[in-house]
């Protein structure tokens, strides 16, 4: 078990007023998986992956992730999980401007602990999102799409466990949005562990199994038939901008 | 060490990349080093120019003034007030070879202001009435004809010594030599009973050129025997200042006991607390000097430094406005796995690189600007040092990294400590 989540309560508290947001919240995942979480805005979800993901702490309850209990990490520890367990992927991109592309993908190479290929491993990150032409295009350069195939490669290039992205086609037209869920299936593909919050059913269903969570709890949690997952093809992108 | 390095280039380009910005935020630092370097370059090279002339009269001189005055304070003669306690007689005690036996010569002077006529030419200047000893004791040059002698002076004979810029304005033909010149006396003489009387000299020498020492223009005046400028001039029976010439320098202060002692003779004055007369050696007036021009210097020093401070606040300032601007970066930077030490470092190390590059380029406007003065107060005819302490260098370089530190803390903890989702959200 990857990810194991017990009875996660989240709370924000702004003078007396006490918002519930997370209200016991039970879930696991596997290593390989593909969920999607789904849900209205305000459900929860994106606090729900916030927390998962080490950006939040929970109020209460349990969190173990690859089988350590995550409760009395401090601030360095989380860090460190976050630059080399997890990587994240923002709907707003999320790159630093007037930057490289390939500044950008190596920036959480800095803060890991290793000193040496910067350079060779962001560059295979940025050939595994079809990116390898455009390392020396400034952030501000290039497309919508193209900066969140940077940003997926930003989250890849440490090599981590699971990619959490947060509404990544939310900003993104359709033909774009095909092209980054079809990079992250692949990387499903190859072992990697995808949770994916979106409020669009058409981009959950890439996921093999949906979690549906509405005002703080999770209603429904079931597997996708293969019949019913929509798969996204390859496409050939034109690199004129 | 290496990440260190890279970490550094990546804010230097960084900055480059919001150029104006990153120059008006150091402007601060820029003007306060170099104020620091120009203050204390100007400092050390006025304080070399005075003392070098100072030392030039010779390091075997002692001065004697009338009136009392605390070892290290000014001569209250200094201050214009008249003191009629020194006397003749007194000199012709310290001329004495039995009492002050190191004594080689002594000169007696009173000086004051006066206007001299020549034909249809006038000048006011100032006159010095000394003896024909001043020109041994001063090494006096002159550029035309003579010194007045011993002989002439202790005759009260009507020569006067021209100083260069009174010869020039009075004989624009350059005929001094044997002209006759007018002193008008001053108005306060006692015994001058018409106010256009006036007393002929017949000038004997012209002063070599010498331009402006201690803040006085030494060719904007005029000698004439000492017996001749107290009496006639003045009207006048007391002595303003009196030099004497030492034989060796290490017997000033054996000479300056035994001048005093002479003195007390004169005087009748048994207690040292009654003493009516300062004798001052030259190493008094150099510790009087820098005593006060190093009190000027920490003043101004201390002014400049000030500028440092507030141009450490400036930089604080826009330290916290670029981490407000740069809060979703910040955010983005803990989500892929910052900690709070690498987010501190970097702001830590952006003002850092910004008050360091400040005190470079003060540096080097402060060491030009001295510069300019230096060749400027030697075109002006001042034997001007150039002089930049390697200790202001350091002073200012440490300075401005210190302003970094401590200005540049208070932004960067702010940025380490930021929430990360709280920083991704801001808007």
């Amino acid at each position: 078990m990857l990810i194991e989540l017990k009875n996660i309560i989240k709370n924000y508290e702004n003078g007396d007023v006490v918002t519930k947001v997370l209200r016991g919240i039970n879930l696991s995942v596997d290593e390989g998986e593909f969920v999607a979480i789904m849900g209205p805005s305000g459900s929860g979800k994106s606090t729900l992956m916030h927390t998962i993901g080490f950006l939040d702490r929970p109020t209460s309850g349990e969190y173990l992730f690859d089988g350590e209990n995550t409760e009395g990490f401090n601030d360095d520890e989380l860090a460190r999980i976050r630059n080399d367990r997890i990587g994240f992927v923002f709907q707003s991109f999320n790159l630093l401007p007037r930057t490289s592309v390939l500044d950008n993908v190596i920036l959480p190479l800095l803060y890991s602990g290793s000193k040496t290929n910067y350079e060779s491993r962001a560059k295979k990150a940025l050939e595994a999102v079809g990116l390898g032409e455009r390392l020396h295009f400034m952030s501000n350069q290039i497309s919508g799409g193209q900066k969140q195939r940077v940003a997926i490669a930003r989250a890849l290039v440490c090599d981590p466990k699971v990619i959490f992205a947060d509404e990544p086609t939310g900003n993104l037209d359709s033909k774009s949005g095909h092209i980054v869920m079809n990079i992250l299936e692949k990387l499903n593909n190859e072992g990697r562990t995808i949770i994916l919050v979106t409020h669009d059913k058409q981009v959950a269903l890439h996921a093999n199994r949906i979690v549906t969570i509405s005002d703080g709890e999770i209603i429904s949690d079931v597997l996708v038939p293969e019949s019913d997952r929509v798969h996204s093809k390859e496409i050939e992108e034109d690199l004129d901008i | 060490m290496s990440s260190l390095i890279k970490e550094i280039k990546v804010t230097i380009k960084d900055l480059l990349t919001r150029k104006g910005r990153s120059f008006l935020t150091i402007l601060g630092i820029i003007i306060g080093v170099a104020g620091v370097i120009i203050i204390i370059s100007l400092g050390a090279g006025a304080q070399s120019l005075v003392l070098g002339q100072i030392t030039k009269l010779g390091s075997n001189l002692v001065g004697v003034l009338p009136g009392k005055s605390n070892e290290n304070g000014p001569p209250t003669a200094v201050f214009g007030v008249q003191i009629k306690t020194l006397k003749e007689s007194d000199v012709e005690a310290i001329k004495n070879k039995s009492k002050v036996p190191n004594a080689t010569d002594v000169a007696s002077f009173v000086s004051g202001n006066v206007t001299i006529i020549a034909g249809k030419e006038s000048v006011d200047t100032s006159f010095v009435a000394t003896d024909g000893s001043y020109v041994r004791i001063q090494n006096t040059e002159m550029i035309k004809g003579t010194f007045f002698t011993d002989e002439e002076s202790n005759a009260g004979a009507n020569v006067i010594v021209l100083g260069y810029d009174v010869a020039s304005s009075l004989f624009p033909n350059g005929n001094e030599i044997g002209s006759i010149v007018k002193i008008k006396v001053p108005n306060n003489n006692p015994s001058n009973t018409e106010s256009s009387n006036s007393v002929p000299f017949r000038v004997i020498g012209v002063q070599k050129k010498l331009g402006t020492v201690a803040f006085q223009n030494q060719d904007d005046q005029v000698f004439i025997p000492f017996s001749i400028g107290q009496h006639q001039i003045l009207g006048i029976d007391y002595l303003q200042f009196v030099r004497v010439k030492i034989d060796d320098a290490t017997n000033v202060k054996i000479a300056m006991e035994d001048i005093k002692r002479v003195l007390r003779e004169q005087h009748r004055i048994h207690d040292i607390e009654n003493d009516d007369f300062s004798v001052r050696d030259l190493a008094d007036a150099i510790k009087l000097l820098t005593g006060i021009t190093d009190t000027l210097r920490i003043f101004l020093g201390l002014m400049a430094g000030i500028s440092l401070v507030v141009g450490g606040i400036g930089i604080m300032n826009i330290m916290l406005v670029t981490v407000s601007e740069r809060t979703r970066e910040i955010g983005l930077r803990k989500s892929i796995g910052a900690t709070r030490k690498n987010i501190r470092n970097q702001f830590l190390l952006e003002s850092i690189v910004l008050t360091f590059t400040g005190g470079i380029l003060g540096i080097i406007l402060g060491v030009l600007v001295s510069y300019l003065v230096a060749v400027g107060a030697r075109f002006a005819g001042y034997d001007w040092a150039f002089i930049i302490s390697p200790f202001a260098v350091i002073l200012a370089v440490t300075v401005s990294i210190l302003t970094g530190i401590i200005f540049g803390l208070y932004p960067a903890l702010k940025a380490a400590k930021l929430d990360p989702i709280v920083a991704l959200r801001y808007e």
